[in-house]
Order: structure tokens, then sequence, then C-alpha cells
């Protein structure tokens, strides 16, 4: 199956700071695969990039078979780009925004206005029709984003931080369109720093530090390669941290987070039943890893082996 | 040979503007916002070419007698349609499109689309353009109900005013594409677009001045041709020295669209 992105020693500078540091990486038809990372590691440019808003320094880059630099036009027309910085136009309603976007993509009026009524409906938003876009709450206006980023029925959905911001409530309602837009067969690119987010939508996740891809695979295939079984949490006595650092350090990996020392092992209990036995504790548990662990492990911070 | 290959053979990246018909989304989407606010842009706006005539041309005009074989109120009244001209393109692309460009980020929405920045950019000038036209008619429709010219120059008057507008939208928006904050356009306007529209003769023949001062006016100030056309036409007193006039402003118009296309990519596509 071809991929329809397919990125090959990716490279942007700015002056002297690499953003983009060579990576290769392809999404194929209908994955939604989600790019990971701290602030700064370059998630957001290189989706500027695949959007064709942002020129490459070096590599190849090719959406749909194409390159971004020779034909963006024929690109753009088949994405759906949802920004991370809400860009509706304030000085128009709801409808009037959607209207507006699609003269973008030169679709007739009447097609235009079936489109707005389908997705406003997709994303909830029917009633808010007519309301200013300044009347919208933070969530209503991401809704109103994805819906205008599907105007043009795009083949490829560029999600950058879609639930930033975002109450509970409404983040669920965006994952949710976003699960039903998966079933519907599109591909998805999503951006975020929410494991939870990653976890919950993501087929693939690629992992970005500092301008590389420092791992990738499923969420699960992730946690199992770089974090193992099972996590032990404890929180030592006062003066105990001599007596557990002793048990484990060259070990096993671990992290502090503050009081609480969460150890990273294959078989959380019988290490537990180990470390009770020579180091005493106030409080411990095990529980499953998740891919908070293999973040903060991979992109080590507060991490010592 | 595509863009791609040539750029290749340079070893560095041609800027090469593409512009189609898609420009006229971004004029339509202008034009949606300004009709919804008709009567704030369209009735307001008369009323400060009313104030001018009432202040210079029934005020201040009482103690002129005549500039060129005509009353002041019809010397002035060309200069007031040529003023509405400058402003209209000048502060539609200065600051208002610096707003929807870095507050509003409606640049940055229109170009994930099809539209790409040069037809953006190209077309908030066409935008700014037709607003010149549009203050110019507001203008013109004052001074022919005070009887200071005939109606039928309109005709005149409307291309007139695309092509002066064309020619500050391009200005407005080289300094949209220079000004690091809002505030760097008190530059421009406080140190050309002012002394432009008291130095091009919309108040005083240009004559007058000293004959440096009346080059160096024709020399850095479009609207000092401007005006003078304008004058001529609304004046019936067309001569084809004019047209030394026109093509100067079409000229610099022809060299600062493309400019102001290129400076706005410089600062947006990074």
């Amino acid at each position: 199956m071809n991929p329809l992105i397919f990125a090959q020693d990716l490279t942007k500078r700015f002056d002297s700071f690499t953003a983009v540091d060579g990576v290769d990486f392809a999404v194929y038809p209908g994955e939604v695969v989600g790019f990971l990372g701290p602030n700064g590691a370059g998630k957001t440019t290189t989706i500027r990039m695949i959007t064709c808003t942002s020129p490459l320094t070096a590599g190849t880059l090719q959406v749909f078979g194409l390159d971004v630099d020779r034909h963006p036009r024929q690109i753009k027309a088949q994405i759906g780009v949802a920004p991370q910085e809400n860009n509706l136009d304030p000085d128009f309603t709801v409808l009037e925004n959607l209207i507006t976007y699609g003269r973008y993509f030169r679709l007739p009026r009447k097609e235009i206005q079936k489109r707005a009524a389908e997705l406003l409906e997709f994303v909830q938003l029917t009633e808010k029709a007519n309301e200013s876009v300044e009347r919208l709450s933070g969530g209503m206006k991401r809704r109103l984003i994805l819906a205008r980023s599907l105007l043009n029925r795009p083949r490829l959905l560029i999600l950058d931080e879609p639930t930033t911001g975002l109450d509970p409530q409404g983040r669920r309602l965006i994952w949710e369109r976003i699960r039903a837009l998966r079933q519907s067969g599109i591909t998805v690119v999503i951006t975020t720093h929410y494991m939870e987010e990653a976890e919950q939508i993501c087929d693939r996740i690629l992992i970005m530090n500092q301008g590389q891809i420092i791992a990738e695979g499923s969420p699960e295939e992730l946690i199992r390669q770089h974090v193992g079984g099972e996590v032990v949490e404890v929180i030592p006595e006062d003066g105990a941290e001599q007596a557990i650092l002793k048990e484990i350090e060259g070990r096993c990996p671990y992290q502090r987070l503050g009081e609480k020392w969460e150890i990273f092992v294959s078989d959380g209990t019988s290490v537990l039943e180990r470390l009770k036995t020579r180091v005493r504790f106030t409080s411990y548990s095990i529980r499953r890893p998740n891919l908070e662990d293999v973040f903060l492990r991979l992109t080590g911070r507060d991490l010592h082996e | 040979m595509n863009r791609g290959s040539i750029a290749a053979i340079a070893g560095r990246r041609l800027w090469v503007p593409h512009l189609s018909s898609r420009a006229w989304t971004v004029w339509r989407r202008d034009f949606d916002v300004f009709r919804r606010l008709f009567w704030v842009n369209f009735a307001v706006p008369m009323l400060e070419p009313i104030l001018y005539l009432l202040a210079l041309g029934f005020g201040l005009g009482l103690f002129v007698k005549e500039i060129h074989g005509v009353s002041y109120s019809r010397f002035i009244a060309p200069g007031l349609v040529s003023g509405a001209i400058m402003y209209g393109a000048f502060f539609e692309c200065s600051y208002a499109s610096f707003v929807r460009m870095y507050y509003q980020k409606t640049f940055d929405a229109i170009i994930a689309t099809p539209v790409n920045l040069e037809e953006v950019v190209a077309g908030e000038i066409l935008w700014g353009a037709t607003r010149s036209a549009i203050n110019a008619t507001v203008v013109f429709f004052v001074v022919s109900v005070f009887g200071l010219t005939s109606p039928f120059f309109l005709l005149g008057i409307l291309p007139l005013a695309f092509l002066g507008g064309l020619l500050f939208a391009s200005f407005g928006m080289i300094s949209t594409s220079l000004v690091p904050a809002i505030e760097h356009f008190n530059y421009p306007f406080f140190l050309f677009i002012t002394p432009m529209l008291l130095l091009s003769g919309i108040f005083f023949p240009i004559e007058i001045l000293p004959r440096a001062l009346q080059s160096a006016s024709f020399t850095l100030f479009p609207l000092a041709h401007l005006v003078k056309i304008a004058r001529a036409l609304m004046l019936s007193r067309l001569g084809l020295g004019l047209l030394w006039n026109l093509l100067w402003m079409a000229g610099v118009a022809l060299i600062a669209f493309p400019l102001a296309l290129y400076l706005m990519q410089r600062r947006l596509i990074k």
C-alpha cells in the first residue's frame, strides 16, 4: 500500500536552530497517527511542512505521492487542517465562516450550504449557525474548526493539538467525533502532548524530541518495548532513601516524583515483596505502565537509570 | 521547466508569484465583512467631506476669492475625493490588513486551503482599491450634491480611484510587511501620508510652492499626480499632459504591487 504521507530525511532549520532534524516516517491510508512530544519538539513544524505552508530546508516530503514544494494546491485541496491556534473569522457568524471557507476551495454555493448543514449537525452546532463566533465557548470553537476542516471532504485530516485548553467534556466530545471520522475511513494525523489523548485515539504514535523521532509504534507496543511489565510505586519513610537506592540503583530504571518513587520492572509483586523486607514504606502499590511512563523515559526528564 | 528545477539550478529558492482568480475569493471575504457593517462603513464617512467643505470651502473659502478661476469649494472638491482615495486603500491595507494578518490569523486560515499567500495579498490589495472607489464615490456624491461638480464625471473618477487605490493599497501592504508591531504604522502615517495630504495640491495650488518643493512633491507623492488628474477631470479641463501623471501612477503601481507580494511572502512564509 502506498503511503499517504512519505517523509525522508525531512529537515527544517530556522537560521541556526534545527526544528526538524532529518526525520523519516510514513503515514498509510486509514491510520490515525499521533505526533507526541514536549513543546518545541518539532511537531507543529512538521505539520506545517505537510500542509505546504512552510518550505522544507532539506529532504523529501510527499503527500498523496506529490512533492509538497511542487504541487501545494493539489495537496491542499485534499487536506483538512485544524490548526492549533483558533483562527476562525471573528467578523462572521458560524455559518458564514463555513461559507467563506468553502469558497476558498471553489465549491459551488449550494454544495457549501449542504455540506455546512451536515457538518454543523456532525459537530452539534446546528443551533448556533447564526451566532457570532465571538460568542462561542472554547469547546464550540474547536468543534467549528473541526467542521471547517472537513468542508472540502479531505482524504487527510490534520489536527494540531485539537483539544488543548478544553474541559474534559469538550475533550471527550472531540475524541468521539475523531473516532467517528476514523470509522468513515479518513486518515488522521494528530499532534498532542496529552498522553491520554494519544492512547485513546491513535493507532500509531511517533514520539518526537528535539527535532527527531525517537520512538514509534502502537501505544501498547511502545509501553511493552520501553517500560516493560509493571510499575511499582512506593513512598519510603523518612530517612529510608539510601536503603531503597541501594536496592534498585543499577538494577532497574526508576524515577522520583517528589517523595514518590516509580520503579519499572517486569514482575512487580516479587520486587515489591523483596523491597518490603529491607525498606520501610509509608505506602506502596503496583500499577500498569502507561504512555506517560514511556514518554518520560524517552524524553529523559527526571529519570535515572 | 518547473519551479523546483529552476531553483535547483540557481542553487536557492527563487520567488515567483503564483496568481490566479482565487484572489477574488479573498476580496469577497473582505467585501462580505464590509457589507455586514454597511452603515458604519458607508454613511458615517459621509460626514467627513461635509465637515471639510463647511470648514474649508465655506469657512476659509470666504477669504479666498478664486483659484484657477473657480471658487475655493470647487477647487478643493477634487482634492477631497483624492484624499479619500488615498486613505481608503492605505488604511485598509495597513491597519486593517495587519489586524487580519496578526491578530485574527485570517491569512493563516486561508493559506491552508488551495489559495496561496500571493493570492491572499493580491485579494487584500484589490479590496483596498475597491475601498478607494467606494470612499471616492461617497465624497463625490457629497460634493456633487453641493453642486461642486457634475455627477457625470463619476465615470472618470471610478477607474481613477481604482488605479490610485491599487497604488496606495500596495504601499499600505508594503508597510504591513515591514512593521514589527501595529504601533509602528505611525511612521508611514506621520512621515508619509500626512505630509502627502498637505503638500500634494489639495488645499492650495502646488505651483505656489518653491520649485524644489514642487518637484519633490511630484517625485515623492503619488497623491500630487492623483489630485492633478482628478481636478482636471472634475473641472472638465482635461489635457494631454495628464497622460504623464497617469503613466507615472500606473508605473509606480506596477512596481509596488509585486513588491508588496514579495515582502509579505518574506514576512509570513518561514
